[in-house]
């Protein structure tokens, strides 16, 4: 992973109520590259996402995304910033067919004026379609998004995050659920996108992070316990600790 | 869930081409009957409100019980324009009323959709309703608008040096200004921007995290509802000669979100069923004395049946949920060709 920074998060903390998720959380992010953030059950990993995204407010800390303070952004200026979320339950419109999902997220930059005349819907087709080819999902277009298999919304909510040109791509579980044949072909999918941009990528499944990512990001109880590239992580101490003690 | 092979047209285009049939052959078959033109044209007039509402909840999720207050407003304004200005041609009255509507609905929208927080529905549903009960008691106690007796003998309107009279010829205006309105609603749900408000039906807390301003789309999408309720009350005001408080108030917002989760709500063509189905039937029900006076029970249970039992209204029975909410890409904003 090189190149300039993108995200830098500092001092962050978040609670709920009596619960601390994080708790003084530090992390930088360059360049392309893939990012694993891996932790026990609990240990804020998927808050962490959320609070980056902008789906939780923080209670202390500051976040920069390309040098920008967005500490207090909305979801939509972080979007439009270029940070996409893919939520650890798929979110996909289960009511529309899966061409119109991925539609909707290519259209996203668009105006209301435009959209309300509907130019831009056939120019973006060969980008649709090719996102779906990328996905395996082009067989599928036509269905609707909630009759597709979990593995398989995972993709559209990867394809649909992916379709915004992000400069940074959080994943929360891309995996979860899925068949080993499919978590295979993820990761084929997500080193093939790690050089278009930025990943941060929560995972449990520690073969799986170890085998695509460039660094990591142990937590545990909302702390950092370690950051840095995978052969040096992967051997720390702590790591074994934690995941002996909770998992 | 199944395909229909038997046809190229979706049972929704379907219903909509009858419908519109029946609204074309309606002068001829009821030449000789001009009350029931009068009906006629009350459920035309009366079906665009019904869609205003439709526009708010079932396509974008904003929860209006004031669309009456533009409805009245545009009524009140084209009244007072016509008593003291003299001034009673549809090419005045007409961007008037659009223009009251939208600035009132603008001015509500301001209070009620565009905070940075999302509002919730309870908060835009007793907004909507504080709005439009606010205005019915001012007008109650304002004498320059005639008080609570409203205002009467209201200009007949103009169209060059045709005056629009109750009857055939004011139903035919009245399906024309409808027939605008319902393909001009037509375009714009099935357009990308329809893609838009059909996601803030099932997800609107997704959109956000996709680059989009919902806030924006809601507002967008109640500015025009407020346009369509308020060019719908100024011809109700022209065609009964009359606007009241009555007209703006929260009973006949009340009676638009009846017409409409009657009908079918996320489709345009549901609310004018349902207003039709409503009207026509209090129409030859009020003939019936101990009928007469339990009629709003009557449409009260069955507001609460039809939302308990089929919250998809009279049309859910033939629709489904696909063909309902259609398709925006590569069927071009067609709907889908389904059946239940």
């Amino acid at each position: 992973m090189n190149g300039a920074t993108i995200l830098e998060v500092h001092g962050v903390s978040k609670t709920f109520g009596a619960l601390k998720a994080l708790t003084g959380v530090d992390l930088v992010i360059q360049g392309t590259g893939l990012h694993g953030l891996i932790g026990p059950n609990g240990s804020g990993k998927s808050t962490l996402l959320k609070v980056i995204a902008g789906a939780h407010a923080v209670d202390s800390g500051r976040i920069e995304f390309t040098g920008r303070d967005i500490t207090k952004a909305t979801p939509y200026a972080r979007a439009c910033a270029g940070i996409a979320l893919k939520f650890q339950t798929p979110q996909v419109l289960p009511l529309l067919p899966v061409y119109d999902n991925i539609l909707l997220a290519y259209q996203a930059r668009e105006s209301p004026w435009a959209l309300m005349r509907s130019i831009t819907r056939h120019t973006m087709h060969q980008d649709i379609m090719a996102a779906l080819e990328r996905f395996c999902l082009a067989g599928r277009a036509d269905d609707l998004a909630g009759e597709l298999s979990h593995g398989e919304q995972q993709w559209l909510e990867i394809a649909t995050a992916l379709a915004s040109k992000p400069r940074l791509l959080l994943l929360d579980e891309p995996t979860g659920g899925m068949s080993p044949a499919e978590r295979r072909l993820t990761g084929r999918l997500l080193k093939a996108i790690k050089a278009e941009c930025a990943l941060l990528v929560v995972e449990h499944d520690l073969d799986f992070i170890r085998e695509i990512c460039d660094r990591l990001t142990v937590l545990n109880e909302g702390h950092v316990l370690g950051t840095g590239p995978v052969a040096e992580i992967q051997h720390l101490p702590k790591l074994k600790e934690v995941y002996t003690a909770r998992v | 869930m199944t395909r229909d092979p038997t046809s190229g047209i979706c049972i929704l285009a379907r219903v909509e081409i009858a419908t519109f049939f029946v609204l074309l052959a309606t002068p001829f078959a009821l030449w000789s009957r001009p009350e029931l033109i009068t009906l006629a044209t009350n459920i035309l007039i009366l079906s665009m409100l019904a869609i205003s509402f439709d526009l708010c909840w079932g396509y974008s999720g904003v929860m209006s019980f004031g669309q009456a207050l533009f409805f009245g407003a545009a009524g009140y304004l084209v009244a007072i324009v016509g008593r003291d200005l003299g001034f009673s041609s549809i090419w005045v009255s007409l961007p008037l009323a659009i223009l009251a509507g939208l600035c009132l609905s603008f001015l509500l929208a301001a209070v009620l959709l565009l905070d940075r927080i999302r509002p919730s529905s309870i908060f835009v549903a007793l907004g909507t309703l504080t709005g439009s009960y606010a205005a019915e008691r001012l007008v109650s106690g304002w004498q320059y608008v005639g008080a609570g007796n409203g205002l009467s003998s209201i200009k007949l309107l103009q169209i060059g040096p045709i005056e629009m009279v109750e009857g055939i010829s004011f139903y035919c205006l009245a399906l024309i200004v409808f027939s605008v309105c319902y393909f001009g609603c037509r375009v714009l749900v099935h357009s990308q921007f329809g893609l838009v408000l059909a996601a803030i039906r099932q997800n609107e807390d997704k959109l956000p995290f996709m680059g989009y301003r919902v806030q924006i789309y809601k507002t967008a999408t109640f500015l025009l509802a407020g346009a369509i309720a308020a060019v719908a009350g100024m011809l109700f005001a022209y065609h009964q000669g009359f606007v009241g408080p009555g007209n703006m108030g929260p009973g006949l917002s009340t009676v638009a979100a009846l017409y409409c989760l009657l009908g079918g709500p996320g489709t345009l063509i549901g609310p004018v069923l349902g207003t039709a189905a409503v009207e026509v039937a209090g129409y030859f029900l009020a003939d019936i004395a101990t009928i007469r006076q339990v009629w709003p029970v009557i449409l009260g249970l069955m507001l609460l049946i039809v939302v308990v039992v089929r919250p998809n209204g009279l049309l859910g029975f033939v629709v489904s949920d696909r063909e309902r909410i259609g398709s925006y890409g590569r069927g071009g904003g067609k709907q889908v060709r389904t059946t239940t």
